[in-house]
């Protein structure tokens, strides 16, 4: 599998570290008990098409997020995780999150 | 016996060679299986389970018999197949599954046994109740069931890996394979066309053609002479993967005495392809009765390869037994070499006339309508009963004995899926071939030829040459149609329906590797086993060394049957790579002894071995572990450097440490969301001890961070956690907080350090630090400095990790040396010593600082005593998550000191820490040693560890259970500050 690097462009994956689902956003530090739980132990298992964070750990050490196939492994859109989360904070559509 | 004429040989190249230490004679050309068929060999191994005697089955990759192992020493290699092993001048092999002897095996008598060693035994013995009783047999059944024996010695050959990118991916060069690559190569496509084989020509190798062999050498000519082409032979496609990558182990020597000097043995490709033909061909499915496994009894496609390719005739009084056209090619061909073929036994009541009158014209009997219920002989084949079947299909009494010494039989040919299944495709069933054949493709690839389903000649050439039409197509290549060799029509291999003969007498073996019967199948479905999936697991059906190539198939019928459905009701179990086994020196390639993991050394490392250190690796780094003095031993050294250290001064390097440069406006904010503890307000020139948590809640690591100027920070990591440090770091402030104005780098190898610790080491600092003092009041406990040794700049900081006045020195890595140096020659007076990390723990543990047994990811920042140190001033990783009931439960087990209660009895790490240790089992278990030591400071045997109500419980008696060792040691609860708790030295 190979991924791409905003900065680097496509790479193996063996230079990235997986970092998991990129859709949770840290809850605010005052955030009901309920949600950092939620935040810290929940993830949803989905099927098809997920944003997912990647370390380019070999490379550029940037944070990236990738959209993933998780069943065919078709990877369809990248992001830094700088844009994403900038974005994040507007977007409703998790799905959708932040265009690169 | 081998014929005087013909085949793909070269009679002049005499070959030697030695199996079960008998010597032969092959020739070029040969492969292990076919020169020993040419000496008369028969015999090749014992079955995994019954140990019945076995022969060859195959020709090729499916082979699930006649496994051998290969050379001797530290070459020697198991579970090869002979049928694909080149004879080389001088091959040593062995039978493999022969224990205690090829000809006479005792253990024969499990097939007396055998009612007891049916379906699902392995499954029912050791995996049910009785499963602990798997290690008491392990040994006694690994050694019967002939898996082979590893080599004991290191393997002295080399192995590659490398990659390669290609437009289209070509794989198995026959004749499907040989017109895709050249419809691709003439349009200017990047190729790379692969043969497991030596030669290319796939199924073309077994036939006599003079035309298509002129046109397989014209068009292997032409591949070879495009430079748009690579051609690789020996090299097998073994697994499809994720984004149209596709894996292939090249042989490079496996077909030589040993590897010439700069060769690799092997060379593992990771191929990327935009487009991938899959060309593989098929794989012939034996047929189900009595005595089918009996060495004589072999696939008819295999005998015409042995007889057409290596001029072998494999008996002279051969019987055919199919149940289609194809198979008729082998009783003709067997006589045009002159044996006398018994009959060729046909369940059809009709076959086509011409190839009837071909065997009329040879005199073969012909016995339409009947079908071979039983193959006869000892070890090896004399004869099979023949039974006519009735007008329903049943076969029928009297039974006709023909004496034969070979059965050539064929019950269709299955098309090799396994790369398309890999690949995400499904196989689908073809009623018409009664077999599965490729589905809709997944990823970018196709099937043609045989794989494709395209079992004659001339459709094979065709469908490949359309492929590579299209795919050129595909590509943007400007492809011609080719025009192909004019090929004769030839019998179709259409089998009638005939799976598990009727009436057959005896076991029928269905998977022959792991000697799986029809009974067995039947069996399973009996019990519940009624998915595919499931019976191959309890019956461990295909789970051999083949994967069940030719078993698979033939098990899905009886499945099916024995459950009353139709076979296209059941899906084929999945494919896995590798196709064909690789070895896992392919696999690591030169990832392996010293190259396996890098090794750190630090700039102080050529000091520590000139001084006579004994190093130790501590993740990748080398460690200086202690210097021993006049024979002493680790624990005579230990004592000695922490005495000295305690008494005088010390130094010890610690530049393995994570070093963190954090700049920026925002730092000292960042600092302060990442450290539990406090950070904006730490003044320019001092360090601060910094705990940082997970955002579970839970400590994740610890150090010190100094603030060098305003928007400058220096921290320290852990050794073990220096990488997790900064991308912990990166990932919060890339994913959460991008709008703070910080840097990050590590500087872990920039720097060389050292800590110099010791009632006496201001006294050396003194003579050796300039521009800077290094007084109590110029720098305070947790001071830092810039100031220079040996005209080198380097940061003081008064820090201490053994409880001592001590301070550590960071400078540049090349003025490590120079530092260090000067540092000891400064301290001559004073008596300073190097030390290693055995004393360093000594001391920490003594002063009860928290390490890497302590940080295990399970403790928190109040079961380590520094719950106070968490800000309640600010919000920070983990802060939320602390507070909830499981991690601020106050019972949880928290840091305590153990010192042992009997003189001279060590408190084992790991221990089990319980108040009554002949409490009836299960003992309760309160907490657990995590690092112990001995002190000499105290003269005592003591530990760190984590205790339930560990506060409450200093001054009480518990015991330190060690089951492993069968030992248990009484010891006191104390707190974990067992030397100057006050830090009265730290601050003098
Ligand atoms: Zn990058």
């Amino acid at each position: 599998m190979r991924l791409p690097c905003p900065w680097c462009g496509e790479r193996d994956h063996s230079e990235f570290n997986y970092g998991g689902d990129a859709t949770r956003r840290r809850p605010a530090d005052d955030a009901p008990m309920e949600e950092w739980i939620d935040y810290v132990y929940f993830r949803d298992n989905p099927r098809g098409r997920h944003h997912e964070h990647w370390q380019h750990i070999q490379g550029c050490r940037a944070w990236i997020v990738i959209e993933r196939d998780t069943l065919t492994h078709e990877v369809s859109g990248c992001w830094t995780a700088e844009d994403y989360a900038r974005g994040f904070a507007e977007a409703t559509d998790v799905q959708k999150g932040a265009q690169s | 016996m081998r014929l005087a004429s013909g085949g793909r040989i070269d009679r002049t190249q005499p070959l030697s060679f030695r199996f079960d230490g008998k010597v032969y004679q092959g020739v070029a050309g040969d492969s292990l299986a076919s020169a020993l068929l040419a000496n008369g060999v028969k015999l090749f191994g014992r079955s995994f389970k019954y140990h019945r005697p076995r022969g060859l089955l195959a020709a090729g990759v499916e082979e699930p018999n006649a496994l051998v192992e290969l050379r001797s020493g530290p070459r020697h290699e198991p579970n090869v197949r002979a049928t694909v092993a080149e004879l080389y001048d001088g091959l040593e092999a062995n039978s493999q599954n022969r224990w205690p002897s090829l000809a006479f095996d005792v253990s024969g008598i499990n097939d007396v046994f055998s009612p007891f060693l049916g379906a699902g035994f392995y499954y029912k013995t050791f995996m049910g109740p009785t499963r602990g009783s798997w290690h008491f047999y392990e040994r006694i059944i690994r050694k019967a069931a002939g898996l082979g024996t590893a080599p004991a010695l290191p393997d002295p050959d080399r192995y590659e890996k490398t990659n390669a990118h290609c437009d289209l991916l070509v794989v198995g060069a026959g004749a499907a394979g040989l017109a895709a690559a050249l419809v691709a190569a003439r349009a200017g496509v990047k190729v790379m066309l692969v043969e497991q084989d030596k030669d290319l020509g796939g199924a073309l190798l077994g036939e006599k053609s003079e035309q298509l062999d002129e046109w397989v050498a014209a068009t292997v000519g032409e591949l070879a002479n495009s430079p748009n082409v690579r051609l690789l032979t020996r090299a097998t496609a073994f697994g499809y993967y994720d984004h149209n990558v596709v894996g292939l182990v090249e042989r490079v020597a496996d077909h030589l005495p040993q590897p010439a000097t700069h060769q690799p043995r092997q060379r593992l490709w990771t191929v990327r392809a935009k487009q991938v033909v899959l060309t593989t061909g098929a794989h012939e499915r034996p047929l189900l009765f009595g005595n089918n496994d009996l060495p004589g009894v072999m696939l008819a496609g295999a005998v015409r390869t042995y007889l057409n390719r290596w001029a072998v005739l494999p008996g002279r009084q051969p019987l055919v037994f199919a149940n289609h056209d194809e198979a008729y090619l082998t009783a003709i061909d067997l006589a045009d070499a002159g044996a006398t073929v018994a009959a060729v036994v046909d369940p059809r009541p009709i076959a086509n006339p011409d190839l009837v009158t071909a065997l009329a014209q040879r005199g073969i009997e012909h016995l339409p309508g009947h079908v071979v219920v039983k193959a006869r002989g000892g070890r090896f084949i004399n004869a099979a009963e023949v039974a006519a079947l009735d007008a329903n299909g049943e076969a029928t009494e009297p039974r006709r004995v023909i004496i034969c010494d070979l059965l050539a039989m064929s019950g269709g040919w299955n098309p090799a899926v396994q790369l398309h299944a890999q690949s995400g495709g499904k196989p689908r069933w073809d009623q018409r071939l009664s077999t599965f054949v490729p589905g809709e493709s997944k990823q970018a690839e196709r099937s043609a030829g045989a794989a494709g389903g395209q079992l004659t000649l001339r459709a094979a050439l065709a469908s490949g040459a359309e492929a590579g039409f299209e795919l050129t197509s595909l590509l943007g290549g400007n492809a011609t149609p080719l025009s192909l060799p004019e090929v004769e029509p030839e019998p179709e291999a259409v089998p009638a329906e005939l799976w598990e003969v009727p009436g057959s007498r005896g076991k029928s073996f269905v998977d022959f590797q792991h000697d799986v019967t029809t009974k067995d199948l039947k069996q399973a479905v009996q019990e519940g086993y009624r998915s595919p999936e499931h019976a191959k697991r309890y019956t461990t059906l295909g789970m051999a060394t083949d994967q069940g190539k030719t078993s698979n198939v033939n098990a899905l019928d009886v499945l099916a049957r024995a459950q009353g459905r139709s076979r296209a009701a059941l899906a084929q179990t999945g494919f896995r790579p590798p196709f064909t086994p690789v070895t896992l020196g392919a696999l690591a390639g030169r990832d392996v002894g010293r190259n396996y993991k890098p090794i750190r050394r630090t700039p102080l490392h050529d000091w520590h071995e000139a001084a006579g250190a004994v190093m130790v690796e501590t993740g990748p780094w080398l460690r200086a572990r202690y210097y021993p003095r006049d024979g002493e031993g680790l624990f005579e050294a230990m004592n000695r450097e922490t005495r000295h250290v305690r008494e005088k001064v010390g130094m010890v390097d610690v530049s393995t440490l994570g070093k963190i440069d954090v700049q920026g406006p925002d730092a000292g904010e960042f600092l302060n969301r990442i450290y539990a503890n406090g950070f904006k307000k730490l003044p320019v020139g001092r360090a601060r001890y910094g705990l940082m948590l997970r955002e579970d809640g839970h400590a994740f690591d610890d150090g010190t961070c100094s603030r060098l100027s305003e928007n400058h920070f220096l921290v320290t990591t852990t050794t073990a956690q220096a990488a997790a440090v900064l991308s912990h770091m990166e990932y919060y402030h890339q994913t959460c907080w991008p709008d703070l104005r910080v840097h990050l780098a590590s500087v872990t190898d920039q720097f060389a350090s050292m800590a110099i610790a010791g009632p006496r080491s201001r006294a050396v600092l003194q003579k050796a630090v300039e521009g800077a003092s290094v007084t109590n009041e110029d720098l305070p406990f947790m001071g830092v400095v810039q100031a220079r040794v040996a005209g080198c700049p380097i940061i003081l900081f008064r820090i201490s990790f053994s409880g001592e006045l001590a301070y550590e020195i960071a400078t540049g890595a090349d003025h490590g040396k120079a530092v260090w140096e000067a540092l000891m020659a400064a301290g001559r007076e004073e008596e300073i010593i190097p030390y290693g990390t055995e004393a360093m723990a000594v001391m920490r543990i003594e002063k009860g600082h928290a390490a890497g047994p302590e940080l295990s990811g399970q403790t928190t920042a109040q079961d380590l005593g520094l719950g106070k140190l968490c800000s309640t001033k600010k919000p920070y990783i983990g802060h939320r998550l602390k507070d909830r009931p499981a991690t601020a439960d106050p019972h949880r087990p928290a840091l305590v000191g153990l010192v042992s209660l009997e003189p001279g009895k060590r408190i084992p790490g790991g221990a089990q820490l319980v108040e009554d240790p002949n409490h009836k089992a299960p003992i309760p278990m309160l907490g657990y040693a995590t690092s112990p030591t001995y002190s000499i400071t105290l003269d005592k045997y003591i530990a760190l560890a984590l205790l339930k109500d560990g506060k409450e419980r200093e001054g009480t008696t518990l015991y330190a259970a060690n089951p492993l060792g069968n030992t248990t040691t009484k010891v006191q609860v104390v707190s974990p500050q067992f030397f100057d708790p006050e830090g009265t030295r730290l601050h003098a």
